[in-house]
C-alpha cells in the first residue's frame, strides 16, 4: 500500500523510518504474519524445499525418467549410473553406459561394471513412457530420460531392477499427501471435539478431556500396528490409503483439539462472544464465525506441526509391510528393502527414501517454528 | 498425600479398564475368528472337518458368545490364571512367548527413560547457563536433529555407518553364544555391552524434547527475583542453581514423563524391529502380519499396562517432589 492511494502529498518529507512505521500500522494481519516470517531464514528455506519437493510430487509422471513400474532385465540392485559428460578429451553432453555383471573372483560376490561398448545420451524433454498426468491428461514427455533398454538410475534400482529415482518421486505422492489429508481429518476431529469441550465447560469438558488424557497415555505406535493388521490385504491401494489415514489420525486429533480446547476457554468470556450470544446466534455458528477466527494462525502452526508425525506414521507402517501395500509405492513401501543390514551394507543408495523422509520432516520443523514465531505478529 | 494416592489408583483402574477393551475390540476386528482360520489350515492340510467339531471349538474359545461376553472370559483368564490366549503362528501360549520378551523389553525402555532424564536434564542446565555458547549451538542442532528423524531411520543408518567402517555388526542384544543360552553372569555381560545401542537410539527423540524443555523452563526461572536475592546474600553460584531455580525447573520435566513413556515404548517397538532385537517389537510385528491376534492384542495390551504404571509413578513421584499437587492446587 503506498502512501500516494491516501492522498498524504508530505510523502517525500518524511524520513524513510516514519514511513516504514506508517506502513507497519497500517497493514492487516495476515500482512504482518508474512513480513515476521520473511525473518526466519530457514523456514523461508523450508518453504522452498517443501514447495520442490510437491511440485515433484505433483508432477512426478514427468519428472521421473520412467514408470515406477518399468523394469529393467539384468539391473536387479544396480547401483546409481554415473554419468559422463566427456568422450575422447571432447564434451559431447551427459551420456550413461549400459552395465553388466561381473563375478568378483575374490569376493566372489556379482558386481556391475559399466560396458563401454553400450553408450546412451540422456535425453531432456524426450518422449518415453506413456502415462496419464494424474490419471487423466495422456502423456508420454519426460524431464530426462533415455533410449531403448540402457537407463540412466540416479538413484540406482531396487531388485527387481526399477528405478530408484523415479519410484522416489512417484513415492511422495502418498508420503507427502498423507500427511496433509490426515491432518485434514484430525483437523476436523480436533475442532470439532476441542470446540465443544472449551465452548460448554463443566461436565462436558471434563469427560472430553479424561478421553483424551487417555488416549495421550497409550503407546500409538502398537496401537497402529495392531489396527493396520485389521486392513484386508486385498483392498485396492485408495481405499487402504483412505483407512491408514483414519487410523493415524484417531490418534493425532488429540493434540489439536487440546489446542482449541485452551485457546476456547481463554477467548469465549470476550465481550464480542457475549455479544454474539445476546444477539441470538446459535453455539456453532459462535465457534465458527466468531471463535476460531481468532487463533486461525495458531491452528495452522498447529497442523504444520501435526504433518511430519502422520509423514512418520506412514512411513514406519508401510516399512513394516503394515500400511501401504505394493504396487503402491510410497517412502516407506521403497524403503521395505533396507529391511536388514546385509542389503543396507551392499546397497546404501536403497536408503535414499529415508533422505527424502528426514528432510521433509525437518523442513516442515522448520516451517512449523517460523510460522510459531509469525503466528502473533502483535507480540514484541 | 494418601488421598491423592487414592485418587490417583482409582483413576487408574477405569483407565486400565477402557483401554483393556479397546484392544480386545482390535483383536476382534479382523473378518473371520481364530476357529475359522484354523478350520481353513487344517483344511488347506487335508483334514476333513465336521461341523459339530467346528462348534465345540467354538464352545471351547467361547466364541459362541456375545462380544462382551468373550472380552469377560478373556480377561478373567489373563487376571485370574495368567492365561493370555493361545498363539496361532507360535503354536505356544501367548504367555510363554511374553515371558521371553516382555522383561527385556522393559530392560531396554527403563534404561531409555533413564538415559533421556539423566542425559537431558545436564544439558539443559549446561544450555540454560551458557545461553548462546558454542555448546549451547550444537545442543539445540543436535536437539533438532534428535527430534526430527525418528529411531528407526536413524538406527538403520548408524547400522550401515557403524557396519561399513568398522565391519561391525551392532544388531540384537546378545552374541551368538548366549542367544539361547539360559541366564548367567556372562549373558548379562552380553547384555550391557549391547543393550546401550538401543538405548541411545531411543531415547534420542525424548532427549531432544527434554532438553528444550529444560533449557526454556530454566532461562525462565534465571531472570526470577530470588535467584538475584539469593546471589545477593553471596551464595555460591553453583548453589544458587541448584538449591533454588533448577528444583522448580525440573518438576515440568518429572511430569512430561507421562508423554515420554509413550513415545519411548513406541519407539522401542519400531527400533527393535530394525535392529532385531529379541523384544516384543518384533513379535508384535510378526503377530500383526500374521493376524495372529490374540499375541498381537495381548503384547498391546502389556505395553500400554506398563506405559500406565509409568505414567503413574511418575504422577507420585511428582506429588512427592511438588507440594502443590500433592494438595490439589497446581494447574488452577
Amino acid at each position: 500500500m503506498s502512501t500516494e492511494v491516501l492522498g498524504k502529498p508530505a510523502a517525500g518529507t518524511r524520513s524513510r523510518q516514519e514511513r516504514a512505521l506508517e506502513r507497519y500500522y497500517q497493514a492487516g494481519q495476515w500482512q504482518l504474519i508474512w513480513w515476521r516470517f520473511r525473518r526466519h531464514a530457514m523456514a523461508r528455506v523450508a518453504l522452498v524445499v517443501l514447495g520442490l519437493l510437491y511440485l515433484s510430487a505433483a508432477f512426478a509422471e514427468f519428472i521421473s525418467p520412467y514408470a515406477p513400474g518399468t523394469r529393467f532385465e539384468g539391473y536387479s540392485d544396480a547401483p546409481p549410473t554415473r554419468i559422463h559428460f566427456f568422450a575422447d578429451g571432447r564434451f559431447v553432453g551427459p551420456y550413461v553406459f549400459g552395465i553388466k555383471r561381473e563375478l568378483d573372483l575374490k569376493t566372489f560376490q556379482t558386481r556391475y561394471v559399466p560396458d563401454r561398448s553400450r553408450r546412451v545420451p540422456i535425453r531432456f524433454l524426450a518422449p518415453g513412457d506413456d502415462y496419464k498426468l494424474w490419471g487423466v491428461i495422456p502423456g508420454n514427455l519426460h524431464l530426462f530420460t533415455t533410449e531403448g533398454d540402457v537407463p540412466v538410475l540416479l538413484f540406482g534400482a531396487d531388485r527387481l531392477g526399477r528405478d530408484l529415482f523415479s519410484r522416489t518421486i512417484y513415492g511422495g505422492r502418498v508420503s507427502l499427501t498423507i500427511g496433509f489429508v490426515g491432518v485434514l481429518f484430525s483437523f476436523l476431529f480436533g475442532v470439532i471435539v476441542g470446540g465443544i469441550s472449551g465452548y460448554f465447560g463443566g461436565t462436558v469438558d471434563l469427560v472430553i478431556q479424561r478421553v483424551i488424557e487417555f488416549i495421550l497415555a497409550i503407546p500409538s505406535i502398537p496401537i497402529w500396528m495392531a489396527l493396520s493388521a485389521a486392513l484386508p490385504r486385498q483392498w485396492s491401494v485408495v481405499k487402504t490409503y483412505f483407512f491408514i489415514t483414519i487410523i493415524l489420525s484417531l490418534i493425532s486429533w488429540v493434540g489439536l483439539a487440546r489446542e482449541v480446547r485452551g485457546k476456547l476457554l481463554a477467548v469465549r468470556e470476550e465481550d464480542f462472544v457475549t455479544a454474539a450470544r445476546i444477539a441470538g446466534a446459535s453455539w456453532p455458528r459462535i465457534i465458527r464465525v466468531h471463535l476460531l477466527p481468532s487463533f486461525t494462525s495458531h491452528l495452522i502452526v498447529v497442523l504444520t506441526l501435526s504433518v511430519p508425525g502422520m509423514i512418520l506414521g506412514e512411513t514406519a507402517l508401510s516399512f513394516l509391510g503394515l500400511g501401504m501395500q505394493p504396487p503402491a509405492v510410497s517412502w516407506g513401501v521403497l524403503l521395505q528393502d533396507a529391511q536388514n543390514i546385509a542389503t543396507v551394507a551392499q546397497r546404501p543408495w536403497q536408503l535414499i527414501p529415508a533422505l527424502f523422509v528426514i528432510v521433509t520432516v525437518l523442513m516442515f520443523n522448520f516451517l512449523g517454528d517460523g510460522l510459531r514465531d509469525a503466528a502473533d505478529p502483535y507480540s514484541s | 498425600m494418601f488421598s491423592y494416592i487414592l485418587r490417583r489408583l482409582l483413576l487408574f483402574v477405569p483407565v486400565l479398564i477402557a483401554i483393556s477393551f479397546l484392544i480386545f475390540v482390535i483383536i476382534q476386528l479382523p473378518s473371520g475368528d481364530y476357529v475359522t482360520t484354523y478350520v481353513e489350515e487344517l483344511r488347506a492340510q487335508g483334514v476333513e472337518v465336521k461341523p459339530e467339531d467346528i462348534q465345540e471349538l467354538k464352545r471351547r474359545y467361547g466364541l459362541d458368545q456375545p462380544l462382551y461376553g468373550q472380552y469377560l472370559r478373556w480377561i478373567r483368564n489373563i487376571l485370574l490364571e495368567g492365561d493370555f490366549g493361545r498363539s496361532f503362528s507360535w503354536n505356544k501360549p501367548v504367555s510363554a512367548i511374553l515371558k521371553d520378551t516382555v522383561p527385556l523389553t522393559i530392560a531396554v525402555s527403563l534404561g531409555s527413560t533413564l538415559f533421556v532424564y539423566l542425559v537431558a536434564i545436564p544439558i539443559g542446565i549446561y544450555s540454560a547457563t551458557h545461553k548462546y555458547s558454542l555448546f549451547d549451538y550444537v545442543a539445540t542442532f543436535i536437539g533438532f536433529i534428535g527430534l526430527s528423524v525418528p529411531g528407526f531411520l536413524l538406527a538403520l543408518i548408524l547400522v550401515w555407518v557403524v557396519y561399513s567402517t568398522f565391519g561391525v555388526n551392532i544388531t540384537g542384544l546378545f552374541s551368538p553364544q548366549y542367544a539361547d543360552a539360559p541366564w548367567s553372569l556372562g549373558k548379562f555381560l552380553d547384555l550391557l555391552k549391547h543393550i546401550w545401542f538401543p538405548i541411545i537410539i531411543i531415547g534420542m527423540s525424548g532427549t531432544a524434547g527434554l532438553i528444550r524443555v529444560m533449557r526454556g523452563n530454566l532461562l525462565d526461572e534465571l531472570q526470577k527475583q530470588y535467584v538475584i536475592t539469593a546471589r545477593a546474600k553471596g551464595l555460591k553460584e553453583s548453589e544458587v542453581l541448584l538449591k533454588y531455580p533448577v528444583r522448580v525447573a525440573i518438576n515440568p520435566i518429572v511430569s512430561t514423563i507421562g508423554w515420554v513413556l509413550p513415545s519411548i515404548v513406541g519407539g522401542e517397538t519400531l527400533v527393535s524391529i530394525v535392529l532385531n532385537l529379541p523384544t516384543t517389537g518384533p513379535v508384535l510385528l510378526r503377530a500383526t502380519l500374521s493376524q495372529d491376534m490374540y499375541l498381537a492384542g495381548s503384547i498391546t495390551l502389556i505395553l500400554s499396562t506398563l506405559t500406565l504404571v509409568g505414567t503413574l509413578i511418575s504422577d507420585l513421584l511428582l506429588a512427592w517432589l511438588d507440594p502443590r499437587i500433592r494438595f490439589g492446587k497446581a494447574g488452577e
